[in-house]
């Protein structure tokens, strides 16, 4: 193999000339700009889809667990449907089925369905965790706030939740990492992310090894940012001498 | 508009789809073989004790899990090639990708197995008069075992989803056959509602299965 040639990030996309300030001015793009922008779109897209998971999954892992026989079971058929589908065949089918089905969707960016798709795809997984969270509270606790006079949903809003969403963090700070990570498959449609990008760029400069080197390490800072961001989460709203506050 | 199924025929499976699931089928069951010993080589590294060990280990297993599995497809099949200094085509690389990326689960599976084995269980098999190589075998590993097989089979399964992630490199698996007759008959819309049917039922049945099997083996205390 030939030396690095960390350069390549610094030529233009189009005429593949050098670009002294490795930013391209104006129109053009260095390959570098195009790296930063891939990045942006895995982000964007993370992000939202993990906002579509969370409010989703949270709210199906809590009728999972109601005393209700018929939204339980819906809520438990969400989760099955949702989580025994590839990531990559419910991607598809977002951006292929679901615009015929729907022709309102046609309307709406590419980079919405696979939001929608990696969004519905975690919220499955994620109500798995918020079930399993409520559920590990004693039952005592459901009855003492029934008994007290609180009506089922105050029961959940101010004795359940507010124990059972604190517990799930560390758990849910994994789902969140695997979001990053699942975005990779956005690639699949189109959606200029960082696979995208790795993908591309390297057909065009024959750089591979450089490419892929700079998208993995972006993968891993993502990580690892998305690990902080969670951890100080997770310390800011600990309850003092309460469940889980002493990791 | 209009859903029409009626050019999904027998010979057009068997054309098409047959192959592709064999592929998709064989890549789990190698990838789950291949994971599984290198993964439980892994975790013991990780519990020896010995830091020579385990540093590497632990540095294996966290780097993998950090990175995209579609960007670890991409990398063996940039790199495999040039290590071995012939091309070995995107099925053949597929089966390398897997194994090594899916050790690095299975690895973390084992050592949770392992370390669910309360360390009283180890204490009395030294007290009984045991070796270390026999309180593994049999006092924890068993244990262990029955702890971690549902989790175990669950990767698994999730591991079959995965494999449709070989789309990147362009493998002939069960996804791709299914894109190759949408493209050929220009009918997307079936073709890929005909695969998440089957994607879906394939995994639903087996995870169904795994749950009937945790309820009949775990241990009661």
């Amino acid at each position: 193999m030939s030396a690095w040639d960390w350069q390549v990030f610094c030529k233009d996309t189009i005429d593949q000339a050098i670009v002294a300030s490795c930013f391209g001015s104006g129109n053009d793009q260095s390959y570098l700009d195009w790296l930063l922008s891939a990045w942006g779109w895995t982000l964007k897209v993370s992000a939202l889809a993990l906002v579509l998971a969370l409010m989703v999954g949270i709210c199906v892992g809590v009728i999972r667990t109601l005393p209700h026989r018929t939204l339980a079971l819906a809520g438990d058929a969400w989760t099955e449907l949702f989580r025994n589908i590839p990531v990559l065949v419910q991607v598809f089918l977002w951006y292929f089925v679901v615009p015929e089905l729907l022709p309102a969707m046609k309307r709406l960016p590419s980079y919405f369905l696979v939001v929608c798709a990696l969004g519905f795809y975690t919220s499955a997984r994620i109500s798995e965790q918020v079930r399993a969270g409520i559920q590990s509270i004693p039952k005592g606790q459901l009855y003492a706030g029934l008994a007290m006079g609180l009506t089922l949903a105050q029961t959940y809003r101010y004795v359940l939740l507010p124990v059972a969403l604190r517990m799930v963090i560390p758990p849910l700070t994994s789902e969140a990492m695997s979001i990053v990570k699942n975005s990779a498959v956005a690639f699949a449609v189109s959606i200029a992310e960082l696979v995208m990008f790795a993908r591309q760029a390297s057909e065009e400069t024959s750089r591979d090894i450089e490419i892929y080197l700079a998208v993995t390490m972006l993968y891993f800072v993502s990580s690892l940012g998305v690990f902080a961001l969670a951890r100080l989460i997770e310390i800011k709203v600990k309850v003092p001498g309460f469940l889980g506050a002493k990791q | 508009m209009n859903l029409d199924f009626s050019f999904i025929t027998g010979d057009l499976l068997v054309n098409y789809i047959w192959g592709g699931l064999k592929y998709s089928v064989l890549l789990t069951l190698v990838a789950m073989a291949g994971g599984i010993v290198l993964g439980t080589l892994l975790a013991m590294m990780r519990l020896s004790g010995i830091q020579a060990l385990e540093w590497p280990a632990s540095l294996y297993v966290n780097t993998i899990r950090s990175i995209p599995l579609v960007m670890v497809i991409l990398w063996f099949f940039l790199l495999v090639p040039f290590i071995i200094g012939r091309p070995i085509g995107a099925e053949n690389s597929a089966y390398i990708t897997f194994i090594i990326f899916e050790a690095a689960y299975f690895a973390e599976i084992m050592r949770a197995g392992i370390q669910s084995v309360p360390k009283g269980q180890t204490y009395a098999g030294y007290a009984i008069g045991l070796t270390y190589g026999q309180t593994m075998q049999f006092i924890v590993l068993p244990q262990a075992f029955r702890n971690m097989l549902p989790v175990l089979l669950t990767q698994t399964i999730i591991l079959f989803q995965d494999t449709s992630l070989v789309y990147a490199i362009g493998a002939y698996d069960l996804l791709k056959g299914f894109e190759v007759v949408g493209k050929n008959f220009n009918r997307p819309v079936e073709t890929y509602l005909v695969a998440t049917v089957v994607y879906f039922v394939i995994c639903f049945s087996l995870s169904m299965l795994v749950r009937r099997l945790q309820k009949k083996i775990t241990i009661i205390r």
